[in-house]
This record gives structure tokens, sequence and C-alpha cells, in this order.
């Protein structure tokens, strides 16, 4: 049994971390409000964009452009996405975790597999495991900007385009990133950016008569690249905030925690306080009989 | 009074507009269009430039510096890259960008990439403030 000083050191000590995560938990429950609402707002245009982009794919045929066509997935590229920061629940490694077994999935049959990792933790758990990487991006999603998606999504894109003539471009590329589903709740995916595939429509007849101007081709030139950079801002802006929200459930149950560890302690230094009176209360009763 | 139709114009970090107009005109790849009500089909890039809108409630007219314009029969779509109310622009920060791209510029040797990205830098905050009139 530890004495009473050790266990109010204890407690004390408990109470320090205590603060700490209450602090964590709030600074990212702001931050959480920040991002759901750039989140929310870059929905539109992304979703418009994909409803463009899906009835575009529907009408033409799928060889008219590259970023279209199928090919033999030889040389493979995952965007994988985690945080800078840690202290968020499994986060990061459910990520990290899906991403090597896509990784394993795809290694049967392709020659290689290479990552573009954003974030400290999916590059270090990675780099820990031998991945090859093309590019990794640290720091970034401390100051989140449209351009910083641009330059990533045309990186990608251009990847994949020398992949049709050279051994160092892609044929496949995955984004695999924290979806935020609600304040509480995250959950893995694992998309196919490229190459795009068409989402078909359903019943819906599209207009035969479309106009393109200046050509289909021109159009589709300017539409595909977009959808890489809008793609990769929305996945950006949806690990953001799933890693707050994250961030703030973890570090609201690790304050929880605490408190019961607290009050665990606490019983246990009184009982300890109470059998130290006891002893002393012995002693002094004891002292004075054996004076009588 | 004209026919009217919806427009929505969206950017990566929001609406711009979005509410039922009579006449719209957009900057076009191919040249500046206009669009009115029952509109045939038609897609086109947008090049930077000014969108200017005509609504019941009055005119509008928007900075961009490109995107994409979806027509349909009576509902048009502008995804813009960047899309600004004229008396939202920031004159300052236009006039602060034109002086660092002009500046990037000015110092030579830097790569193709640098060069490309300052000019078009330089182009839209030119644009921004030609229509901002400053």
């Amino acid at each position: 049994m530890p004495s009473l000083k050790q266990i109010r050191r204890r407690i004390s000590s408990v109470k320090n971390t205590q603060q700490i995560t209450r602090a964590m938990k709030m600074v990212a429950a702001a931050k959480l409000r920040r991002a759901q609402e750039n989140m929310f707002q870059a929905r539109p245009y992304s979703d418009q964009l994909r409803t463009v982009i899906r009835d575009l794919a529907a009408r033409t045929d799928k060889e008219s452009h590259p970023l279209l066509q199928v090919r033999e997935p030889k040389h493979v590229g995952m965007v994988v996405v985690t945080s800078d920061r840690g202290l968020a629940g499994g986060f990061n490694n459910n990520v990290c975790k899906a991403a090597q077994k896509v990784i394993n999935q795809e290694k049967e049959h392709a020659e290689d597999v290479r990552l573009i990792a954003i974030g400290r933790r999916g590059y270090d758990f990675f780099r820990k495991r031998d991945g090859e990487f093309i590019q990794h991006h640290i720091g970034l999603l401390n100051d989140l900007n449209f351009g910083t998606a641009v330059s990533i999504g045309s990186a990608v894109r251009k990847l994949y385009e020398v992949g049709f003539t050279e051994e160092s471009g892609l044929d496949r590329v995955y984004l695999i990133y924290n979806e935020f589903k609600s304040a509480i709740e995250q959950r893995v995916v694992t998309e196919q950016l490229f190459p795009i595939i068409p989402e078909l429509a359903g019943e819906e007849q599209y207009p035969t008569d479309f106009i393109y101007e200046p050509s289909e081709r021109a159009v589709l030139d300017h539409v595909l690249p977009l959808y890489a950079n809008v793609m990769l801002w929305r996945v950006l802006l949806e690990s953001n905030a799933a890693e707050h929200s994250a961030r703030m459930t973890a570090m609201e149950s690790a304050t929880n925690n605490a408190g019961d560890l607290i009050e665990k302690l606490t019983l246990q230094a009184n009982k300890a306080r109470q059998a130290a009176i006891t002893n002393e209360i012995l002693e002094v009763v004891t002292g004075a009989e054996a004076l009588g | 009074m004209a026919e009217t139709f919806k427009l929505e114009i969206t950017t990566p970090t929001g609406v711009a507009f979005k509410g039922d107009v009579t006449h719209v005109k957009a900057p076009g790849s191919e040249g500046s269009f206009g669009v009115l009500s029952n509109h045939t089909p038609f897609i086109t890039p947008l090049q930077m430039g000014a969108i200017e809108v005509e609504s019941p409630e009055g005119e509008k007219v928007f900075a961009t510096s490109g995107g994409l314009a979806d027509v349909r029969a009576n509902q048009f779509l502008i995804l813009a890259e960047t899309a600004e109310a004229l008396e939202k622009i920031d004159v300052d920060r236009a006039k602060a960008a034109k002086e660092r791209a002009m500046q990037r510029l000015q110092d030579m040797g830097t790569r193709e990439v640098e060069v490309e990205r300052a000019q078009a830098a330089l182009l839209r905050a030119n644009n921004r403030l030609s229509l901002a009139g400053k």
C-alpha cells in the first residue's frame, strides 16, 4: 500500500494531465468548428463539379480522354492523408492500417506501390515499414488553402499522365483518408482517383444535343484536371475536420478517465489518512493506559 | 419582364451567388457569351474576367479568375475558381499581390514554373483592380 504522500502526489499529477487533456479538447473543438465551416463551404462546389463530371463521363466515350482510360495497373500510387500530430485516438492508425491492406493487395499484381504521404503520422508509419515515397507533405494541414490542393492534385495528375509511356509514372491512384461523418464519427475511405470512374447515372436521359465550346475534348481537358484538384481539396478538408473531431473525442474520454482515476485515488488517500488517524488514536490510548 | 432562370456561382471556398436571374454574361474561353432563360444545353470553360448578372433585384458583377460554365434549360451553374462581387474586392490585397508578382518577375533567373505563376498572379491582380476601377 503506497503511503498517503505518494497517493497525494499521484493525484496532483493526474490532475495536471487532466487539465492538459481538457485544454486540448477545447482547442480541438474550436478548430473543429472552423474546419467544419470550411468543409461545408466547399461542399456545393465539389458536389456540383462531381455532377458535371458524371454527366460528362456518361455522355462521352471512355477512350476519348486519357484520364478516363483504364490500363493495367503496374504502377500504383496512393495518397494517404493523416495528421501531423497524434493524440487523436485511432485516427491515424486506422488510415495507415487500411492503406497497408490496400498496398498488400495491390502488390500481388503491381510491380510497385508508391506513396504520397500527407501528414507526418502517415509518413513516419510507412517510413518505418520501408514504404516507397513519391513525395510527402508535413505541416501542410496547419494552413490549408486551395493552392496546396492544386499543387498536389496536378502533381498526381502529371504522374498519371506520364504513366502511359514511362515507368516512373502511375497507372492507378488511390486516395485514402478519414471522412468526416459527424462530430463523433469518422470513417476510413478508400477511393480511386485515377482513372476516373464515371458514376453511372440512373434512368435519367441526357440531352444529346449538348454544345461543347470549343470542343468536347477541350472541355474534358479543362474539367478533368480540375476534378483532381477539387477532389484533393475536398479530401484535405474532410480529413482535417475528422482529425479535430477524433482528437476532441479522444481527449474527452481521456479527461473522463482522469476524473475516474482521481476519484479512485482520493478514496484511497482518504482510507490511508483514516488508517493513520486510527493508528495515532490507538497509540495515544495505549500510551495513556500504560501510564494509568 | 423577362423570364427568369436559376443561377448558381460556386467556388471552392463557398457559394458566391444563388438566385433567380434574367440575363448572365460570362467570359467563355472562346469569348464572352450571354445566357437568357431556355438556353440550349451548353458547357464551356471560363477565362478570367467579369461575370455580369442581371436579376429582378438589380445588376451584379463578379470578378472571376476562370472556371467552368454548365448551362441547362433553366439552370446555369458556374463553377468558378474564384468569384468576388465587385464591392467585395480587396483592392489593397490585389495591389499588394500585383506588386509581389511584378517584383518576382523582375528577379530574373527564376524557374519557368515560377515565372508562369507570377504572371498568372499578376493577371489575376490586374483583373480585380481593373474591375474595381482602381
